[in-house]
């Protein structure tokens, strides 16, 4: 022990102030933990109101009960109270206080100009039901509800389907705040009267989209391996001079648009493209099909990715020494064994990184397959986009978009047990 | 493999050793082929993207500079000028907000005792991650709500929230091999922990931390998705203007800014390798 | 109620109207037009925005070329409680919907709009285009065919042409939505025009019409945006394809492709504008002014040496006259030009309305199939 070092009753070791040193060690440790968490609390919160919450609010629009604004109990409250009474098992059209509160629910709705609104949210699970609804409104207004009644016959009048009983049984199965209607759909499954069941075969979309994009990625991962291991490795090898003229060539196409790219893959793969014009030049008679098809996604996507596999790639290859190589011959080891044995074992974890990065944004993509896909390869993306944008199906695109982010996590968590999220590398 | 054949190589080796070149040769070729296709068409005289007959007789009057001309508003629609300058004030600003607290917090996570320092960087990489639709739809809603939908800063803020990554993953990576005992040092002479990041972390971490700000800048220079459902007609941004060039209107003026991209890319990435030259001088590694 | 609801409108909308015209210092200086992009927002550039900016020195028209999501967009902002746009340009069938919502204005049209140079109301001048009440009808168009001329060994006549792969081998090009090919398919199936949705409606008529299309299904590149079918035909990657008729007769006259028309059974539809629903009274009174001139008889007939849309004004029809740089005759090449309207129907909006949702997942899994 040192001079200077000082001891307290019980025999602890006190630092210069006369503190026991474990405290004082204790406080510098949480001194240097919240000078950490403070240089990092501005993008944090940043980071949550700017991405999070919207994420998080792209969530609860998969299972909120809305049409337009407002929830569907808000807008029909009496028909939600009514229809309680009625089991669509019965077979038989409900009793005349569900239409008597159809008509109350309907006349206010009409007023606030919901009740198309209405109509839509229905017609998502029953197709018709959004006409009943817009040709009713302006009609049911003109009611007066003490002594119009009775309702039944009236609502009859105006469409024979208002005594649909399905119609009815969508009603009641979606009075609630919340639904599970838009990841039924997204699963390709519907309530029908025998309870929740799949589609038939050739009815379900998602689940075969969903299949198409995984297939599609893994296939896109596994060509970029295959096409740029080979590159990586000679990266590696050669001196840093020209390793990094060459890395230009890698890092170019990684810089250009995407949109240019997926444009210029336009020109070349289509049947009067350049490749084809080639293909003809030299001597062959049929023209191929390259594009509009799974082909023309994998051939562009692959060289739109490629750079994030080869990135990754290379700067682990770049820490093996060459001399391991060489060791390994001069124990005998032939070309092939060397390469199995020794190096390939040692690029794992660039293989690793490259995969999963290639495999997770090629699952998110959206411009190349709908520019170049046609009917055969278009992803689950595109299929959110046109829920979200065209048919404004908006708690089915938040459902299918829940399943897409729930997928990418999971492999976002075997990437980071397998490689650390904190061991990515960008060149 | 080796970089030189050594002259007792075997034929088997010497076959294996052009294989490969040719291979990587192949791959290079597919990688640069469909960028360099888009420069003769960019001076196409038609209005499709194709390859005329005269183009390929290599005849003037298959060329001009139309396109460019119409980058450049001579036909008195300034669109494509106004979307290019557009994306000049969104993308830097972005840039600027990822960048400065995307360092902030890479200094922070680069620190000894982080509590919770994998959820965190977790977090932080994941607008990376997330799928762009899934992003862009979230940021749409949540954007409305907070009246942000529609507007330049809702776009410059999306934007910048999808930067962050880039300069995270670099700052941390050009941090963590940086030698802690020259702040240290820096302290025992007196500095001041401002004084000591300005002067000594900074400019070594520099070549890191305008890494990752180029490549949040490039993100937000190429993003379509978020800006065409965050924003509206005011922050219409050249990709915005380049997707309507591709599905509204067949117009190859795209394939005009295309090249003059590329152009800029090159400058870009002549001006990186530079700077990492510069930052493996400072660190006293000589390139080999 | 109904009634005092009306009577409120239209007094709101004549003291609006009046301060509008009595005092141009109460509109606002700036204007957000939404429309199409493209040839078509050109036309419309061309024909009425420049001419209007001229009359309206120091005006700032912004042009957003959103029309596609303009129905998402709307309910956006005006979940949000902020609106954007001024003039929104869509398709009938959008504009019903936004109607409906209540996220397009009620107008009244002859208040609103010029009567025709010979005094006859807005409301008849227009007629049966004016489908909805917040609906502006500008154009009608349509939705055709085109072929490659040097394609094919004999001119086709009838749409059924699509469906004949052994008189014309090649690829064709179709919308990737149910709208329009299911019409045709029934067509060329022999089932009468009158008889198409009432046969859509049924189980047995959707299979019928899948069987149709399934007989080309692998010779079918499908589009999404009206701009790739010009492309396609121009490099003859498709033998015949459908599009809007503007986008044909752009890449025909303008662009001097070898591109014919097939007119028979094209599908009629409109497009207009609607004015968003609550403006502030400066953005209202401005857009107000500009509608009125923008959809006067002259300037519709103006559109139309622009591009060939026929103008949806019955009293603008004579007036069609040259194309503005190619000069030659425009209304040989209007849909609605008799010698083109031999066989046609319009795009039924009420019954696609409640039947689109559900067609369209049919169809996507018939094409995953």
């Amino acid at each position: 022990m040192m001079a200077d070092t000082h001891f307290d009753e019980n025999g602890l070791v006190l630092a210069a102030d006369g503190t026991p040193l474990k405290q004082s060690l204790a406080r510098a440790l949480r001194a240097q933990k919240i000078r950490a968490l403070l240089l990092i609390a501005p993008l944090l919160l940043f980071v949550t109101i700017s991405f999070v919450l919207p994420i998080g609010e792209m969530l609860m629009r998969s299972v909120q009960n809305t049409a337009g604004t407002e929830y569907i109990p808000d807008l029909m409250p009496n028909v939600v109270e009514e229809i309680q009474d009625w089991e669509p098992a019965s077979g038989e059209m409900p009793a005349e206080p569900v239409y008597r509160a159809l008509a109350q629910d309907l006349a206010t709705a009409f007023e606030n100009r919901n009740h198309t609104q209405l109509g839509r949210r229905f017609n998502y699970e029953s197709a018709g039901m959004s006409s009943i609804f817009r040709k009713s409104g302006r009609r049911v207004s003109n009611w007066d509800i003490e002594t119009d009644g009775p309702f039944r016959e009236k609502f009859l009048d105006i469409d024979d389907d208002w005594g649909n009983i399905e119609y009815w049984a969508t009603i009641k199965a979606n009075s609630g705040y919340y639904t599970t209607s838009y990841f039924l759909a997204a699963f390709d499954a519907q309530r029908t009267s025998e309870g929740i069941q799949m589609k038939d075969p050739d009815q379900r979309i998602y689940s075969k989209l969903m299949v198409r994009t995984l297939w599609l990625s893994f296939l896109i991962t596994f060509c970029t391996f295959a096409l740029g291991y080979p590159v990586a490795w000679l990266l590696a090898d050669l001196p840093a001079k020209s390793a990094n003229m060459l890395l230009i060539l890698v890092l170019l196409p990684f810089w250009t648009s995407l949109l240019v790219r997926t444009s210029a893959w336009k020109i070349l793969l289509q049947q009067q493209g350049v490749i084809n014009d080639f293909w003809i030049a030299l001597g062959f008679t049929e023209r191929m099909s390259l594009i509009n098809n799974q082909l023309g996604v994998v051939i562009a996507m692959t060289h739109i990715l490629l750079p994030f596999m080869i990135l990754p790639l290379y700067s682990v290859m770049k820490t093996i020494p060459p001399s391991y190589l060489r060791a390994a011959k001069s124990l005998g080891a032939t070309n092939t064994v060397a390469f199995m044995r020794v190096y390939f074992p040692q690029t794992t974890p660039g293989i690793g990184a490259g995969s999963l990065l290639v495999f997770i944004l090629a699952v998110g993509y959206f411009i190349t397959p709908e520019l170049v896909g046609g009917a055969d390869g278009t992803f689950i993306s595109n299929r959110i986009y046109y829920q979200f944008s065209s048919s404004g199906n908006w708690g089915l695109a938040a459902a299918l978009g829940t399943v897409m982010l729930v997928v990418v996590l999971l492999l976002y968590y075997i990437y980071d047990k397998l490689v650390g999220v904190d061991n990515v590398k960008l060149g | 493999m080796a970089t030189k054949l050594p002259s007792y190589a075997t034929f088997g080796q010497r076959v294996w050793f052009y294989t490969f070149r040719v291979i990587c040769g192949l791959v290079f070729f597919y990688l640069i082929f469909p960028i360099l296709t888009i420069i003769p068409l960019s001076f196409n005289a038609e209005d499709f993207f194709t390859f005329t007959p005269e183009m390929l007789r290599l005849d003037p009057d298959g060329y001009s500079l139309k396109h460019y001309r119409d980058f450049f508003g001579a036909n008195g629609d300034y669109s494509w000028i106004q979307a290019f300058m557009n994306s000049v004030k969104i993308a830097p600003l972005a840039t600027l907000i990822a960048v400065s607290l995307g360092t902030l917090a890479a200094i922070g996570l680069t620190q000894p005792h982080v509590p919770f320092k994998k959820a965190i960087t977790a977090l932080l990489i994941s607008p990376m991650i997330v799928p762009l639709i899934i992003t862009s739809a979230g940021m749409f809603f949540f954007y409305a709500n907070i009246g942000l939908q529609g507007t330049f800063m809702g776009v410059v803020l999306a934007h910048a929230a999808l930067g962050i990554p880039f300069v995270i993953i670099t700052v941390t990576a050009t941090l963590s091999s940086f030698d802690e005992s020259l702040t240290r040092a820096a302290a025992n002479m007196g500095a001041d922990p401002v004084t000591t990041f300005f002067k000594v972390q900074m400019p070594l971490i520099l070549p890191g931390v305008i890494s990752g700000g180029l490549f949040a800048f490039i993100t937000s220079f190429d993003e379509v998705i978020v800006v065409l459902l965050v924003g509206s007609a005011g922050q219409k941004t050249l990709p915005w203007q380049m997707f309507i060039g591709l599905r509204e209107q067949i117009s190859p003026t795209i394939l005009a800014v295309a090249t003059i991209l590329v152009t800029i890319s090159i400058l870009l990435l002549t001006t990186i390798e530079l700077l990492r030259r510069r930052s493996e001088r400072m660190r006293g590694i000589t390139p080999g | 109620m109904k009634l005092m609801k009306t009577i409120i409108g239209t007094t709101a909308l004549t003291v609006a109207g009046v301060a509008a015209h009595a005092d141009s210092h109460n509109m606002a200086d700036s204007m957000t037009v939404v429309s199409w992009g493209g040839a078509y927002q050109n036309s419309q550039v061309q024909a009425y925005i420049e001419p209007y900016k001229e009359m309206n020195p120091g005006l700032e028209v912004i042009t957003d070329e959103s029309s596609g999501e303009a129905v998402t967009k709307l309910r956006a902002m005006s979940e949000a409680g902020n609106v954007t746009w001024d003039l929104v340009d869509v398709t009938a069938a959008d504009g019903m919907r936004l109607c409906d919502e209540g996220l397009a204005m009620e107008i009244d049209h002859d208040e609103m709009l010029a009567p025709a140079p010979d005094g006859t109301p807005a409301t008849e001048d227009f007629g049966g285009s004016i489908v909805s009440d917040c609906f502006i009808p500008q154009i009608v168009f349509s939705t055709t065919f085109g072929y490659r001329t040097d394609m094919v060994d004999q001119k086709p006549e009838s749409v059924c042409a699509v469906f004949d792969t052994e008189t014309y081998p090649g690829q064709r090009a179709l919308e990737k939505r149910p709208i329009g090919n299911m019409e045709w398919a029934l067509i060329c199936d022999g089932v009468a025009i009158d008889d198409v949705y009432d046969t859509l409606e049924t189980e047995e008529g959707v299979e019928r019409a899948f069987a149709k299309l399934d007989t080309i299904k692998d010779q079918t590149v499908w589009w999404s945006a009206g701009a790739e079918t010009p492309q396609l035909l121009a490099d003859g990657e498709v033998v015949m394809g459908s599009t809007y008729n503007g986008r044909l007769f752009s890449a025909i006259a303008e662009q001097d492709q070898p591109i014919g028309m097939l007119w028979d059974w094209q599908m009629f539809d409109l497009d207009g504008w609607i004015i968003p629903a609550d403006l502030p009274a400066d953005r209202l009174a401005r857009v107000k002014d500009f509608v009125r001139f923008a959809t006067d008889t002259q300037r519709l007939a103006d559109q139309a040496a622009y591009i060939s849309y026929g103008p949806a004004r019955a009293s603008s029809a004579p007036l069609v006259g040259e194309h503005a740089e190619l000069g030659i005759e425009m209304a040989p090449h209007m849909p609605t030009d008799p010698a083109n309207a031999e066989n046609t129907f319009l795009f039924n909006y009420n019954w696609w309305a409640s039947y689109r949702d559900d067609l369209d997942s049919q169809f996507q899994a018939w094409l995953l199939e």
